[in-house]
């Protein structure tokens, strides 16, 4: 068993930048596993640009944006153990890894990162009716066999979600000669971001069709077709609206799921909305010397955001290795309130300027988020726009926390 | 065309014809298994709840208690011998009200003249075995137990394989004739010609049975769609948990399965539909499975479900007569050397191993059979790594690179396996081939992050083109093809 100061887990945006965060506070002794044989993350398969404009002014591709962030980590000799996957993970911080060369390694380590990412939501995740034949996919492994293998998975696709991988690979597709015929949504509003649909869709005759969803695939071998029908404000489908599609292909963009199962098989409390841990305003899970950030956290709609994030773990992991745990004691509770599905982090403290990372629950204008303590307010940011598929920070200045009245604070919208 | 002479031809590789096929391999007989599939176990056996059953449901004298009872008490040594799961879980048959309870007495009354171990149990015992369940009693079977009804039967026809019997796959009977005193079995790949035929065609043995000139089967066919549960929710259930059985329903309602490989399965439902092999699974009923499921263990939550999937029996009476019908395996009146397996519904995992000796019985009585000198009841699966304690992994993983590389990540995966699958004495490459074998695209992503794997694997170690690459054969290519402007 070898022993580590701080084990990484993940090469994608998050882990990279909690690296380099880690470095720069004072720690050498860094080791960043990554399962795939290139670090970067789900950046190597994101082809297309918009990367970076918060974080950099440009706007760079995926693969652009990892680069960065590798280049500062290799400059620092900062060890990537590539082509390593994490089996296990334990409370203690004992980690079981499988590397392709050497085989069964085990660490034991001072303080661990989790930044493993998301999987996708499947057919089987939402249920979706109808038989089980070759033809349906989810949209990142689209993206993976089109951009990293070189294999287009049909040509007349239909693709039901408009999260942001769908509408990507809709362009995608169509520029590979595909018959991209509809992007379907169940909501009454995409879940993507609006510069997508603009470039995406919009940009190429592909029609986006809110409250729509599938009821039905089609087809013994490969899919033929889908039966669609429209929802009402319920979500279920309205009688009669039903029509059919022939296509080959059906692309499930229905959303991501923190991968938090190394997490769980560390006690890691979890919490139902994000699907990530539950963390204080230092990133640190209810396992004291386990940190999370990036997707694996809650699903960011803007790598720059998960590489800020990333920086805050890093950070406070290595503050952490240097002074040893102190509990503190004192946690302020946050609470989502009306309208806000979520808000990242989930317990503070006393004593430092706080940036909270929240997500609506539904698309809404004019719109004040406060936050309250005791029902009087003590911070408010007003949005022209509120949208689920936006992240929205709201800052909180370590001063307003001196007069609390009660151990909780709540966000809502109004 | 030319035409392949056997003495024996079985009709449909479930767990029936391979069960069939490795009996007879004990035999100095020439024995064939006709499949119309890209591999064994695509109808029924693939899709069913993995129960070995305690045998306490069907009449006494009956058919069905025999060969149930007579699988029950085999298939520990069965799956040892073939190198597949087996898990003594127990069930618990739990009543929620008086009327239930007499009822519980009741199966218990029948079960036992069956000879099945079975116990009335009170609310504290039911707590104690399940913390989630709640019930007023429960009636107890120790011998009730769960097996990989897929493994199962990729195991049987590996075996029979081994042992001699020849596996076509891909060959779909489409008619029958006696001529010359033999049968010359017309399909869609060359002509078979065969001294006895027997008919396990599942959801199709009535137009099997039809081309013996016997049009009194008739198969009604009827789903029973399944929910799936993430392993993660393993916990929550550790028997199997039925409700008692409606009267008159012939077979159980919505249960809990836990499975060999760790999961819950919520289901089937019981639905009589148009099309034998319409296996969808419908929004209307999975809403029903987690209703029903929550009602007996209200932790279930709709996000633990990774698929649903759905299978279907072949009901020998329609709705309205509904009840109970046994197994019917009989000659066909107008040939003797032509047997027909009708309604083999559950049971019938269970029941395998007891058919399979019924009709070897009904063939040795006409043929007199010979012992073969040489049998190997033994044959060895894929060496499931994960499974394996940390020093024998240690020592697999330095020696072999396969086992460095992990490819699927929900079921801890090796490439050693995808590739030892792949290489299946059946020559099945299909992705789903890869599934039954291996387990990977099983986990909660479902094939999101091994897939794209696989296909490498195919491509590099087996030479596999793209278009060559399929879900399930025929024409399931999984792609279009290259992209554009791509050049090998
Ligand atoms: C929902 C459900 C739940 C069940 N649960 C259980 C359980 O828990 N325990 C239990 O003991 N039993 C259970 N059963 C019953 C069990 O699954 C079946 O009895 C068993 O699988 C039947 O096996 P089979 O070989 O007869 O049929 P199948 O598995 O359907 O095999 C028939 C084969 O014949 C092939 N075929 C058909 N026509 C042709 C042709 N013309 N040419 C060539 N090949 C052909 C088909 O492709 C198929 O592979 C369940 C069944 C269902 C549907």
């Amino acid at each position: 068993m070898m022993k580590r100061e701080l084990v990484i887990i993940g090469a994608g945006p998050a882990g990279l930048a909690a690296a380099l965060a880690a470095y720069d506070n004072g720690i050498r002794d860094i080791l960043i596993i990554e399962r795939e044989k290139r670090a970067g993350g789900i950046l190597n398969q994101c082809i297309h640009d918009g990367f970076g404009l918060h974080k950099f002014k440009e706007i760079l591709t995926g693969p652009e944006y990892a680069y960065r962030y590798l280049k500062k980590v290799q400059e620092r000799k900062i060890e990537i153990m590539t082509s390593t996957i994490v089996t296990e993970l334990r409370a203690e911080k004992y980690l079981k890894v499988i590397n392709e060369e050497i085989g069964i390694l085990e660490f034991k380590a001072d303080a661990v990162v989790l930044a493993m990412g998301s999987r996708e939501r499947t057919a089987g995740g939402i249920s979706l009716p109808g038989e089980r034949m070759a033809g349906v996919y989810t949209a990142g492994l689209t993206q993976n066999l089109m951009n990293l293998q070189n294999i287009k998975v049909g040509n007349n696709i239909v693709i039901l979600g408009s999260g942001d991988i769908g509408l990507i690979m809709a362009r995608r597709l169509t520029l590979e000669g595909a018959n991209v015929k509809a992007v379907l949504e169940i909501m009454p509003y995409s879940n993507g971001l609006n510069r997508n649909i603009n470039q995406c869709l919009i940009d190429f005759n592909i029609p986006l069709k809110l409250s729509h969803t599938v009821i039905d695939v089609k087809g013994k071998d490969r899919l033929e077709s889908i039966i669609v029908t429209e929802v009402d404000e319920n979500l279920r489908a309205i009688p009669g609206s039903e029509y059919e599609i022939e296509c080959d292909t059906l692309i499930l963009s229905v959303g991501l799921i923190p991968e938090n199962e190394l997490s769980k098989q560390a006690d890691v409390q979890i919490d139902d909305i994000t699907g990530g841990a539950l963390v204080k305003d230092n990133l640190e899970t209810n396992v004291p010397g386990i940190f999370a950030c990036g997707n694996v956290l809650h699903i960011h709609d803007l790598v720059d955001y998960v590489s800020d994030e990333a920086e805050n773990a890093g950070q406070a992991a290595a503050k952490y290795i240097k002074s040893g745990h102190k509990w503190r004691k004192n946690n302020i509770f946050v609470e989502a309130g009306d309208g806000i599905n979520y808000v990242i982090p989930q317990l503070i403290t006393l004593g430092k300027d706080l940036e909270f990372s929240m997500r609506v629950k539904k698309p809404a204008s004019d719109k004040t988020i406060k936050i309250l303590n005791n029902n009087e307010l003590i911070a408010k940011n007003t949005f022209k726009k509120v949208n689920p598929s936006e992240m929205i920070k709201i800052n909180l200045a370590k001063e307003k926390l001196l007069s609390l009245k009660t151990a909780s604070i709540k966000v809502v919208v109004e | 065309m030319d035409t392949q002479n056997y003495d024996i031809a079985i009709i449909g590789g479930g767990v029936v014809g391979t069960a069939i096929a490795r009996e007879l391999s004990k035999y100095s007989i020439n024995t064939v298994l006709l499949e119309m599939e890209s591999d064994v176990g695509q109808g029924a056996s693939n899709s069913n709840s993995g129960v070995v059953h305690a045998g306490f449901t069907a009449p006494v004298g009956s058919l069905k208690a025999d060969v149930c009872m007579y699988g029950n008490s085999h298939f520990e040594e069965l799956c040892a011998d073939l190198d597949v799961p087996y898990k003594k879980v127990g069930k618990l048959v739990v009543a929620v009200d008086k009327k239930q309870v007499a009822e519980l007495y009741n199966l218990q009354y029948i079960g036992s003249k069956n000879g099945a171990e079975l116990n009335i149990v009170g609310e504290d015992f039911i707590k104690k075995m399940e913390a989630n369940i709640d019930g007023k009693a429960a009636m107890y079977s120790p011998n009730s137990a769960i097996t990989s009804p897929y493994e199962l039967t990729i195991a049987l026809a590996e075996n029979a394989f081994q042992n001699g019997v020849e596996i076509k796959l891909n060959t779909k009977v489409l008619g029958i004739n006696k001529i010359n005193g033999k049968f010359l079995i017309k399909t869609n790949q060359k002509n078979i010609r065969a001294d006895y035929v027997i008919n396990s065609a599942g959801l199709y043995s009535d137009d099997i049975a039809s081309f013996s000139g016997e049009d009194r089967y008739k198969i009604y066919p009827c789903r029973g769609e399944y929910y799936v549960l993430d392993k993660n929710s393993s916990s929550l259930l550790s028997h199997l948990v039925y409700p008692v059985p409606p009267e008159n329903a012939g077979g159980y309602g919505i249960h809990l399965t836990p499975t060999v490989d760790g999961n819950i399965l919520i289901g089937p439902s019981n639905e009589y539909i148009d099309c034998v092999d319409n296996k969808a699974t419908t929004k209307d009923v999975m809403e029903q499975l987690i209703k029903e499921a929550r009602d007996f263990l209200p932790k279930i939550s709709q996000d633990m479900v990774i698929r649903s999937y759905s299978g279907i029996r072949s009901k020998i009476v329609p709705p309205e007569i509904g009840g109970f019908t046994d197994f019917v395996i009989e000659k066909s009146p107008r040939y003797d050397n032509f047997i027909n397996l009708i309604g083999i519904e559950s049971p019938g995992l269970t029941s395998a191993p007891g058919i399979a000796k019924y009709v070897v019985e009904m063939i040795d009585k006409m043929e007199n059979l010979k012992n073969k000198e040489i049998f190997n009841k033994k044959r060895t699966g894929i060496t499931k790594f994960s499974e394996l304690p940390l020093a024998e992994q240690k020592i697999l993983a330095e020696e072999n690179a396969g086992y460095r590389e992990l490819v699927c990540r929900c079921e801890n995966i090796t490439r050693q396996e995808i590739i030892d699958a792949l290489h299946n004495p059946l020559g099945v490459t299909t992705l789903k081939g890869v599934k039954y074998r291996a387990r990977a695209t099983m986990g909660r992503c479902q094939g999101g992050y091994c897939m794209a794997r696989i296909v490498k694997i195919m491509q590099e170690e087996f030479n596999m083109d793209l278009e060559q690459i399929q879900l399930t054969g025929n024409s399931s290519n999984l792609f279009a093809g290259q992209a554009k402007g791509w050049e090998k």
